[in-house]
Parts: structure tokens; C-alpha cells; sequence
């Protein structure tokens, strides 16, 4: 444990020499929270109807979704472990006396991790501070705010085994491109960071609702503004910890037998 | 049982064949041509606790292979391998525990940081003791002379100074077995003494056995008793060096400084070459005795001087590779 902790660490304290990249983070996470949320607004003024969320509960959710970006989003590449890979150092990686699958789940998580520490509390404060209803609301109970906290957390890791599955996979294909990126713009979508869930068509609610990812973002942010209630909560809770586990144990099966057949490239 | 045995391991790669130019990358797409290899065949040996074995063959030969096997990186494809009571790649978590591993083209330590940091790292990796730890790191900086520069960040390193910290950073756990895969490749004269001095002190005192690589002639006379030859994946010769020299070590090189003209001509000279102050002989001394030969060459001229070598260990080398057609 105190391992995968140094590896966290390590990856925090490099983060943290990149301080205007993490600038440039909080930058971009304002514009796109703004944007996301005048687009928004535009099409409730303009529609008669009610939307499938309240004003107040989508611009928490669109704010929530920019604060936690980095604990969000999949197309994530770690380029150390795919160089590792594409070179043949991963000969020195073998080499450890510790599982690879948790080695690269805690540099991935580490790495996102440090992601976040830096860009979400200047968001948050800010986007509590602007107005009406451009602002974020509190969360709508006290049980809501630690069922949020709980479900972001599991969240998290679900991200990272979905992320450490695909550098795990490629280990054979040896390339990072292709059918993973359809994959996680895909993904991207059904988890509902680019548009909330609620929004989807009846049919396209149901796949996202079998499917792992909107576990990821979905469940938490509406838990914290209260579309989704605390017993619901508890259920899909349940569901996210479920795909956690299939999703390390299918990362160790399918790594397991990579490594019976791995190339070291480059003699 | 010996400490590291391994019986019959054999390794094939699938590679694929491609001719270069446009025409083939497309063809390549649709219909991949595939070519076994045989990295390693059949390969047997022993090797006991506190030897030093040197591992050689020419490129593309299966040494690599061979320690990637041994390490637990890569699963034979048939064959037994059990080192120190672990089958190496099915308990690799347990059993890296106990080898050090050097690839001589490879790096470990993370390139932006210090030496020392990527040590403090492998601290938790290997769950070293704090006190165990200080005190290894200490000793390996001292013994391999790194104090000067394993605080500066390892992309500023010349390779000599990088691959003692590579050295350093694979015996931090003190492991009970050494690999070592090329570890002198590329390194100038002094790095080389240095990384061989170590390597001979470490397994006197430590009695660390050490498995290596190398294509440098001189580590291998420097350091190992024992020589393994690997040609196309099989085993070619297992024994001592010392047997394998005498046997090729026939060729004598004798340098005679003389002002007169030597007009000779003998069964065992194998090659004549005038020099600026005399001649240069290559004799075999199975035919003809260095006694011999001396006397034969002073009745005819004045020796003002002679010098006798014996033939070089890579020439040995080049002997037996042509030997046994690899």
C-alpha cells in the first residue's frame, strides 16, 4: 500500500511543477462551464416545455462536471506506461515485486488525482460565489452532499480501472490509437459528460443505464443536486461498486494472459 | 539441486515478414506473412550458488532471450527453469524479489529526476528496510563512486555515469542473483574497469551469482570462469574458459626486432609481415615449438629482441564461431 502511495506521491509532486498548465486548467474549465451553461439557458427561455431537470440542478451538475473533470473523463493516455510499452522498458516494469495492474492503477489514478487537487477549489469557490442562475447551488441535503462524496470517490476508481483496462489492452495491440478512441467517445458520451443523461432519448437512457460509464459522473452529480434521491442512490450505488469489481477482475484476467504471450520489443 | 537449473527451454517468435516499399505495406495490410523463429532451443544448464557465468554468442543468438526468461519476463514455450526454488515466470512476484536485473540498453531510472530519487522509489517497490536501505544505497554509492553525481537529474548523465547508477539501482534489495545484459555496451575504458572491479568485488564478498552478457571479450576474461556459448538458439559450448583457450590457443604472435633478413620458410608458420625493425610471425605451436622456431629463426640472423603473445580472446571467439557456423 505505502508503495502505490510513493507512486501518488511522485506523480502529485511532478504535477505540481506544471503550475501554468494548471492555470491554463482552471482557464478552460471556466469557459467551457460558461459556455455549456448560456447554451443551456438559451434553450429552457426559448422552449415552453420543462426540461428534464430543473434550471438550479443542471447548472450544478454542469459546474460539477468542470470542477471534476479530470476524476471524469476517460480519453485519458498515459504516455509513460504506452513509451514503456512501444520501446520495451516495460522489461524493468516485469521486474517489480508488485502486480502490474495495480501499479499502473494507482500511477493513473495518482496522476489524475494531482488533475484535480489543483483545478477544483478555484472552481467550486467561483462558481458558488456568481449568481443566479449562473451559479451553483448547494447540495440539496446533507445526506445528498456525503452520497455525492461517496459516489464520486467510487466513481474515480471506476474511471481508473476502465483507463488502466485499455493500456492493459494495449500491451497486444501495441497501439493506443484506433479502436480505443471510438471507444471512449463512446464512452465519453453514455457517461454523460457531454450531455446529462436526462436528456437522452427513452432507449439511449436504458443502454447508459446498463453500461458502466455513466456511473462515473452522472450518478454523482445529480445525487448532489437531488434529481437522483438517496434511496435511488443507494441501488445505483451498489451497481457502480458491482461494475468496479468485474471491471479489475476482467483488467487481471485479460493482463494475465497478455503476459503469457508478451513480445519485449527492441531485443 | 543446483541453484539455477534449467532444462530443455525453448522460445519461438512469430515475426512478421514484410519487404520494404508502398506496394508491400499494402499488400501487409490485407495478408500478413509470418515467420517462426527460434529464439532459443532446447537449452540446458546448471549453474551453481556464487559462480559467475559468462553468457555469449553472437547477435540474434537468444542470450537476451535467455535472460528474459530467467528474470520471469517472458514464458518459455516448453522446457523446465527453476531458480533458487521458484519457477521464475509463474511466481515472478515472489521470486524478483531475489535478482537484480541490468539491461545495458535499457533504462530504469526515471530520466527527469535524479538517481537518488528513482533509488528512494525502489525503496517502497522492493519494501526495503529505511535503515537497510541507507546503509545498501551508501555502500553502492561508495563502491561504483557515484556521490558526485547521483543528485544530478539523470538526463544530464554521460552513459557511463547513468549505467553505474543502473547497476546501483538493481542491487538496492540486495538480491542472491545477478543478470547483467550487455551491461558494459557503449562505456569507455575507465567505466568498464570500474563496473568490472565492482562486479568481481561483489561477488567475492556477497557471493552473489552473476549471469552476463556481453560481447566485450575482455569482461568476460576479466570475470568469468565459466563460459556458456549460445549460436542459433542452442548451446554450443559449456565449460571453462581457460579449456576453450587452450584448445584455439595454438596461434602464437612473435615479434622479433632484428637488423638482419630472415629468409624462412617452414611448416607451422602460418603468416610472415615485415615491420620497420623487423618481422612479425604467426606460429602454430602444435607443429612447430616456440624453441623451435627461436632457434630456427637464430641461425639465421641477430635477435636483438622478441616478444611473444598468445592469440586473442576475440579471435578465439571468431574461431569458434566459424567452428560451429554461426
Amino acid at each position: 500500500m505505502r508503495f502505490y502511495l510513493s507512486y501518488f506521491k511522485l506523480r502529485f509532486i511532478t504535477q505540481l511543477q506544471y503550475r501554468k498548465a494548471a492555470l491554463a486548467g482552471i482557464a478552460t474549465q471556466f469557459f467551457f462551464g460558461l459556455v455549456y451553461i448560456m447554451v443551456y439557458l438559451a434553450f429552457y427561455e426559448s422552449s415552453s416545455n420543462n426540461g428534464p431537470m430543473e434550471v438550479g440542478q443542471l447548472v450544478s451538475y454542469l459546474w460539477l462536471n468542470q470542477a471534476f473533470f479530470a476524476l471524469i473523463y476517460m480519453y485519458y493516455k498515459d504516455n509513460e506506461i504506452f513509451n514503456m510499452i512501444k520501446n520495451g522498458n516495460i522489461a524493468y516494469e516485469l521486474l517489480r515485486p508488485k502486480k502490474i495492474y495495480f501499479m499502473w492503477f494507482s500511477k493513473i489514478i495518482g496522476q489524475r488525482l494531482a488533475d484535480v487537487a489543483l483545478r477544483f477549489l478555484p472552481v467550486l469557490i467561483v462558481a458558488f460565489i456568481l449568481p443566479y442562475p449562473y451559479g451553483l447551488s448547494l447540495p440539496s441535503s446533507f445526506l445528498s452532499l456525503i452520497m455525492f462524496l461517496i459516489t464520486l470517490t467510487i466513481g474515480a476508481l471506476l474511471m481508473t480501472a476502465i483507463i488502466t483496462l485499455y493500456h492493459v489492452l494495449t500491451l497486444s495491440t501495441l497501439n493506443e490509437k484506433g479502436i480505443t478512441n471510438i471507444f471512449m467517445a463512446l464512452a465519453d458520451i453514455l457517461s454523460g459528460g457531454v450531455i446529462p443523461i436526462p436528456f437522452f432519448p427513452v432507449f439511449l437512457q436504458k443502454i447508459a443505464n446498463v453500461l458502466p460509464f455513466r456511473y462515473i459522473c452522472d450518478l454523482p452529480f445529480r445525487l448532489y443536486s437531488g434529481n437522483i434521491s438517496v434511496s435511488d442512490g443507494l441501488f445505483q450505488m451498489l451497481i457502480q461498486v458491482i461494475w468496479f469489481i468485474i471491471l479489475v477482475l476482467i483488467g487481471n484476467v485479460i493482463l494475465k494472459k497478455i503476459l503469457k504471450k508478451v513480445v519485449v520489443q527492441g531485443g | 539441486m543446483s541453484f539455477i537449473y534449467v532444462n530443455n527451454i525453448s522460445k519461438q517468435f512469430k515475426v512478421v515478414k514484410r519487404p520494404s516499399g508502398l506496394k508491400n505495406a499494402i499488400r501487409s495490410f490485407f495478408k500478413r506473412d509470418y515467420k517462426i523463429v527460434d529464439a532459443i532451443k532446447n537449452v540446458s544448464f546448471k549453474i551453481n550458488k556464487g559462480e559467475i557465468v559468462g553468457y555469449i554468442g553472437p547477435n540474434g543468438a537468444g542470450k537476451s532471450t535467455t535472460i528474459k526468461i530467467l528474470s520471469g519476463i517472458l514464458v518459455p514455450d516448453s522446457g523446465t527453469c527453476k531458480i533458487k526454488g521458484y519457477v521464475p515466470y509463474n511466481q515472478r512476484d515472489k521470486y524478483v524479489k531475489h535478482i537484480g536485473v541490468v539491461f545495458g540498453q535499457r533504462s530504469q531510472l526515471w530520466w527527469d529526476i535524479p538517481a537518488e530519487d528513482t533509488f528512494d522509489l525502489l525503496k517502497n517497490v522492493y519494501d526495503i528496510p529505511e535503515d537497510e536501505f541507507i546503509k545498501t544505497k551508501n555502500e553502492l554509492i561508495e563502491k561504483l563512486n557515484l556521490k558526485e553525481f547521483v543528485n544530478v537529474p539523470v538526463r544530464q548523465l554521460s552513459l557511463g555515469q547513468r549505467m553505474r547508477c543502473e547497476i546501483a539501482a538493481s542491487l538496492l534489495h540486495s538480491p542472491d542473483i545477478l543478470f547483467l545484459d550487455e551491461p558494459t555496451i557503449g562505456l569507455d575504458a575507465v567505466s568498464k574497469q570500474i563496473v568490472r572491479d565492482f562486479i568481481k568485488k561483489l561477488n567475492k564478498e556477497k557471493k552473489i551469482t552473476v549471469i552476463l552478457t556481453t560481447h566485450d571479450m575482455a569482461d568476460i576474461e576479466a570475470l568469468a570462469k565459466r563460459i556458456i556459448l549460445i549460436g542459433k538458439g542452442s548451446v554450443l559450448y559449456d565449460g571453462s574458459l581457460k579449456k576453450l583457450k587452450s584448445k584455439y590457443d595454438n596461434n602464437k604472435y612473435i615479434n622479433i626486432i632484428t637488423k638482419d633478413k630472415i629468409n624462412i620458410k617452414n611448416k607451422g608458420i602460418i603468416k610472415k609481415e615485415r615491420t620497420n625493425n623487423g618481422y612479425k610471425f604467426i606460429i602454430d605451436s602444435k607443429v612447430i615449438n616456440i624453441s623451435a622456431f627461436l632457434n630456427l629463426i637464430s641461425k639465421n640472423a641477430t635477435i636483438d629482441d622478441v616478444e611473444i603473445d598468445n592469440e586473442n580472446i576475440d579471435n578465439i571467439i571468431v574461431k569458434l564461431y566459424e567452428e560451429y557456423k554461426i
